[in-house]
């Protein structure tokens, strides 16, 4: 016994200490088992360590099979990147979790308590799913500052909309946006004259502002220089851990930089997952999309 | 002309008095108190001289109804050429200056017009006695009765027997003895018309003898089941009318919203254009071929397509072109332009309606049963819908042009890359649409008055077909007019064309509620419209 | 950190110092200057205002309210309804039955009746009369009838996510339908004679210039008032999620909104809005019928607010006098040419001018002015 591999043990016992209490507090004195007591309907509950979890989902359009028999799943606080070829179904998987579409079979729960298929769009954003299209979609006719006010997370009811004035909290944050996204200069702009790149940021910053719990970002450096890819590689490797992020890119280098899991998504169903050097190693994938 | 038409009817009054037994020939007293008196006595003495009528009596009242009677030297004459022939005696005499006219109002007009339908009871043409049989049917006159039985009598073939005793039933309807009137119902009971009903629903309401009446009920009840299916059977058939017309007009719009996404406000002028079209080319046949007139509708139908396609496509050039994309402006310049054309046509044409006959051969209708007519110009519109139809479905699924507009209407970008001239594409179809609707204008001024308001009263009704039929398929535009068209007359027959209407209307809003697409709706990402 | 709040955030004022200026001065010219210039200055001076122009004026402030209320769902909210013209003329009926029942004994036939019903052989009123000789019922049926309709049909086509052309298209027909009804002398809104012949109004008698002037000032008054509210509503976060609605709807979902009670409460403040028009133009202008409520009169107003500028409160009210004055003009000079104008107008309008005259005006001044 030296005085290390004492501190040692006290620290994993202090560690176990924390972790059960921890655990304690979410599953009454327990592990995680059936019938446990719900504190909060809406809060999501990961003690299962998942916070997306899709189940044999299917979709189909006029006999086409746009998503065929897709499992996938993702823990918290994790960066998962989806590649795959045009028509594999990334983006109709987002529909699908944000509930613009709504699947022919299959299961898509968020945390391990609710049913995404239960809820429609403007629900799922308030339980903390935020999604960036592919287009950057921003509200051209205002300006920068309303555009992030808008996406702020609080009551979206009509008369709170109608009372509604930013306190300094508020007002704080939208600033830490505005600066983070590089548009502070900008910010009395109308949205719709901004350039591509920046408003790829605005919407961005809007997700940031709702503070979800997952992201799901469909293909958020299309159109960037390098340097503004760069500084979005930041940004994301910065949210998460506290966030769970799902980022969709066709851009390798950008996959390379942020990843630790990639899924490869072709013909509606994952083909491959792992690491992208594994990913980037298997034949399907190369055949399918990579290229020789 | 008119000489010609007097001598011939005198002639076959003759011939068909001729098989009579003139027991009693028209005496010169009777004629005198035809001719002369007090409206009563004269039309006593009609009814006494219509019970044993002869040629002399066809021939006098004839003479009396076209005015060529006359009164002089205490005889009735009647006038021909100059030359007065006496009514009774047949002599003829010069007409002298001092002829009396015999006076007519116009009870005694109506009198003697019923004397001479009564007597073509006696006609040789069985066609002719089976139209009296069913007037004295429809007004049964007690005066009348002696005439019917005799009628009856001499009566060989079947089918005009049947309607005699029909006539002579409704005559006995109101006689004294409740026998006879029991007898009358039994025998009209078995004739499904709609006025035999009104006939035995007037005696139920005179009625007093509770056996007839009940029997009176029955009769009636009978009646309604017979008309039951007529009525059935017409409201299918009004409704399948109104349907074919529906799709007609919102076939057009169909293309133009459907395939291009331009929600045309003008659409219900383009058809008021294809109108007034078929109006000119009638009025060209009336001035130079008159002799053609009943094949004018023939060059109308393309005539209408052909100026409606190119105002339609005059339309889309100058101001459309500019507003694909829009739909919310486009919606208000066509209705701008709606408003111009209308306005156009005001100046052109006058603000009252004009008129456009049907050719002969579209008159008249398809007796089917006692009340079922089908007009001939709402069957032959019928066919000529599905035959438009069956045209455009053809063109836009088979022909190089209909693939042409399918491609630029799902991929503008894609089509124009792969060298399709997407303007003129866009012309040519937009013109399509607006063909369609010259055709529907020239079907709709055969069956309805054409004036400078054509289009307006359809444009609603088309709009909905567009939007409960979806967008993007012909088929929803075919099943949408058809079902609106037979929904419409359906509650047309519960609650009257307006709340009929109004109830269509709510229905569509309910419907979009559960499939807002409309009926054939387009799923994934290309149905954000 | 304080020089950064001033750089960054947006100002939330009502109304400019420059605005709130021109408002006084409107409200001024309402309430002071047409009075005298109407009452006051002899008939023959040339400062004279006429009773013909109190009139004109009165009626085209009427269309002026509904410009404004169509700004908001169409030119805010992007909803184009082509049906508003069925709230005006509902809340023009609404105080149509109220000054029948003020006709008293005076009709033609001296019943208590009004004159239409006794003429269709009707010994009693019909249920929807039954409040129809209080003025105070009579507002509130101005604000409830137009109103929950107007909730229930946009609850039933918001819900179901019609949006768009369809939606425009099902307004038309929902104004059809109604014209269609009230055109029926069985409906009890005196068929398609409407009514007229208004004798008093709250005991006072209606045709003498005092009350012509009284209605002028309050519908004036109601604009000027309707004015500010509106700017508050578009100042307001509530406004600006509206114009999300409109230039994203679906980008609005995803952050959290739900569109259909924003959509649905717009809706209703704006039908609301052309009713208590539809209540003040009566009064005025003497008559109502269903012709009223025909497709054409709701698609002209869509076109003052094209005209004047959408989504800038201020364009559609310019757009309905602009519109409303060539059309008093035109029909009198060159009543033929009237319709050539008005369709061109449509025309031109989205085709040269899709923001308007005021949006014109505005972007000019922007150009100019790059703070």
């Amino acid at each position: 016994m030296t005085p290390d591999l004492m501190n040692q043990g006290a620290e994993r016992v202090e560690r176990f200490a924390a972790e059960s209490a921890r655990r304690a507090s979410q599953a009454a004195g327990g592990t995680a088992s059936y019938g446990r007591v719900l504190q909060d309907r809406h809060a999501v509950d990961v003690s299962h360590g998942r916070i997306l979890y899709l189940e044999d989902v299917c979709v189909s359009f006029d006999g086409f099979k746009a998503i065929n028999h897709l499992s996938l799943d993702i823990a918290p606080g994790e960066l998962r990147c989806i590649i795959g070829p045009n028509g594999a179904g990334k983006t109709t998987m987002m529909d699908i979790i944000t509930g613009k579409t709504r699947p022919d079979s299959g299961t898509v729960f968020f945390g391990s308590t609710i049913d995404l298929l239960r809820h429609n769009e403007p629900e799922i954003a308030q339980l903390g799913i935020g999604r960036k299209f592919q287009k950057p979609t921003v509200f051209e006719h205002l300006s920068v500052v309303d555009n992030l006010e808008l996406a702020l997370k609080t009551n979206k009811g009509v008369k709170a909309s109608l009372r509604f004035k930013l306190n300094g909290q508020q007002r704080d944050r939208l600033h830490e946006v505005l600066t983070t996204i590089h548009l502070l200069p900008d910010a009395l702009r109308t949205a719709g004259n901004l350039s591509h790149g920046q408003k790829q940021w605005l919407e961005i910053g809007m997700l940031l502002m709702q503070d979800p719990k997952l992201l799901l970002l469909d293909e958020p450096v299309a159109g960037m220089t390098d340097h503004e890819t760069e500084r979005t590689a930041e940004l994301f490797l910065s949210l998460k851990g506290k966030h769970s992020l799902m980022v969709v890119e066709h851009d390798m280098s950008f996959v390379r930089t942020i990843s630790d899991i990639v899924t490869v998504l072709c013909d509606g169903s994952v083909l491959a997952q792992g690491t992208l050097d594994q990913v980037q190693a298997d034949e399907r994938v190369i055949e399918v999309y990579l290229g020789r | 002309m008119n000489m010609m038409k007097h001598w011939i009817r005198a002639w076959v009054l003759f011939a068909g008095c001729s098989g009579l037994l003139s027991a009693h020939a028209l005496t010169p007293q009777l004629a005198m108190e035809m001719a002369v008196g007090e409206s009563d006595s004269r039309i006593q003495a009609i009814g006494k001289a219509l019970e044993a009528p002869d040629a002399n009596t066809a021939a006098l009242l004839q003479a009396m109804a076209d005015e060529t009677a006359k009164v002089f030297a205490d005889a009735v004459w009647v006038v021909d050429q100059g030359q007065a022939r006496n009514a009774t005696t047949g002599e003829t005499r010069a007409l002298p200056d001092d002829a009396q006219d015999i006076m007519l109002n116009n009870r005694m007009r109506s009198e003697i017009d019923a004397a001479l339908a009564a007597l073509k009871l006696f006609s040789p043409d069985a066609q002719q006695r089976i139209v009296a049989a069913q007037a004295m049917l429809k007004e049964p006159d007690a005066a009348r009765k002696p005439m019917l039985e005799k009628a009856l009598a001499s009566e060989s073939q079947a089918e005009v027997q049947a309607w005699l005793k029909s006539a002579l039933a409704a005559v006995n309807l109101s006689d004294a003895v409740a026998a006879t009137r029991m007898a009358a119902v039994k025998v009209l009971a078995q004739s499904a018309r709609p006025d035999v009903l009104l006939l035995l629903n007037q005696q139920l309401t005179a009625e007093q003898d509770p056996a007839v009446q009940s029997v009176l009920k029955a009769a009636i009840r009978q009646v309604q089941d017979g008309l039951k299916w007529g009525e059935r059977l017409g409201v299918l058939f009004t409704g399948v009318s109104l349907g074919s017309i529906l799709m007609l007009v919102a076939l057009g719009l169909a293309i133009t919203y459907g395939l291009m996404g331009v929600i045309n406000m003008a659409h219900g002028e383009l058809m008021m254009i294809g109108a007034y079209a078929t109006y000119l080319v009638q009025v060209l046949f009336r001035q130079y071929l008159p002799s053609g007139f009943d094949y004018y509708l023939i060059a109308a139908i393309p005539v209408s397509f052909l100026v409606s396609a190119m105002v339609g496509a005059a339309l889309e050039r100058s101001v459309l072109k500019y507003l694909y994309g829009r739909p919310l402006e486009t919606l208000l310049a066509t209705w701008g332009i709606s408003l111009m054309l209308m306005q156009a046509v005001r100046s052109l044409f006058g603000a009252q309606n004009v008129g456009v006959e049907n050719p002969s051969w579209m008159s008249g209708s398809w007796v089917v049963m006692s009340n079922l007519q089908l007009p001939w110009n709402r069957i032959i519109i019928v066919a000529f819908s599905l035959a438009v139809l069956a045209a455009v479905a053809l063109m836009i699924g088979r022909t190089r042009l209909g693939l042409f507009v399918r491609g630029v209407t799902q991929n503008r970008p894609m089509a124009s890359c792969m060298g399709v001239n997407t303007a003129r594409i866009d012309t040519y179809a937009f013109a399509l649409g607006s063909g369609i609707a010259g055709l529907a204008g020239c079907a709709l001024s055969q069956i309805g008055n054409v004036g400078p308001d054509l289009g307006q009263s359809y444009i609603v009704d088309s709009f909905m077909v567009v939007v409960l039929g979806g967008v993007g398929q012909l088929a929803g535009t075919v099943y949408a007019a058809l079902g609106l068209g037979l929904l419409n007359k359906v509650l047309e027959g519960w609650a009257g064309a307006v709340l009929a209407k109004i109830a269509v209307l709510v229905f569509i809003i309910v419907f979009i509620q559960k499939r807002p697409q409309g009926i054939f709706a387009m799923k994934g990402r290309s149905a954000e419209a | 950190m304080s020089e950064h709040h001033v750089n960054w955030l947006p100002r939330r004022t009502l109304l400019s110092g420059r605005a709130w200026t021109a408002w006084l001065v409107c409200l001024l010219c309402v309430c002071l200057l047409a009075p005298v210039l109407n009452l006051w200055v002899p008939a023959g001076s040339p400062l004279h205002m006429s009773d013909y122009a109190v009139a004109l004026m009165g009626k085209i402030m009427c269309y002026a309210i509904c410009a404004l209320a169509l700004d908001l769902i169409w030119g805010y909210t992007g909803i184009l309804s082509l049906g508003h013209g069925l709230f005006f003329a509902l809340g023009g009926y609404m105080m149509g039955m109220y000054l029948m029942r003020q006709i008293g004994r005076d009709g033609q036939y001296q019943s208590d009746l009004p004159d239409f019903m006794v003429f269709l052989d009707w010994k009693q009123l019909p249920w929807h009369w039954t409040f129809s000789d209080s003025f105070v019922a009579t507002l509130l049926l101005v604000v409830l009838v137009p109103g929950l309709l107007a909730g229930v049909f946009g609850y039933f086509a918001f819900r179901s996510r019609i949006k768009g052309v369809y939606f425009s298209i099902i307004t038309q027909a929902m104004t059809f339908a109604a014209m269609l009804l009230f055109f029926r002398n069985e409906t009890g809104f005196g068929g398609n004679n409407g009514f007229t012949d208004f004798k008093r109004i709250l005991g006072l008698p209606i045709a003498t210039p005092g009350m012509r002037m009284v209605l002028f000032v309050l519908t004036g008054v109601t604009l000027l008032g309707f004015f500010l509210l509106a700017r508050g509503l578009v100042n307001s976060k509530y406004g600006r999620v509206l114009q999300a609605i409109r230039d994203a709807e679906s980008r609005v979902m995803f952050s959290g909104y739900s569109p259909l009670p924003y959509k649905l409460s717009i809706w209703v403040i704006s039908a609301v809005m052309c009713a208590v028009a539809g209540a003040l133009y009566v009064p005025q202008v003497g008559i109502i019928n269903p012709g009223e409520m025909s497709p054409a009169n709701s698609i002209e107003m869509a076109v003052w607010a094209a005209v004047g500028g959408r989504a800038t409160l201020v364009g559609p009210i310019v757009g309905a006098f602009l519109v409303n004055g060539a059309k008093s003009w035109l029909t009198v000079v060159a009543p033929e040419f009237w319709l050539y104008c008005l369709g061109a107008l449509f025309i031109a309008v989205t085709l040269f001018l899709p923001q308007g005259v005021v949006g014109l005006l505005k972007s000019r001044q922007r150009k100019g002015d790059p703070s």
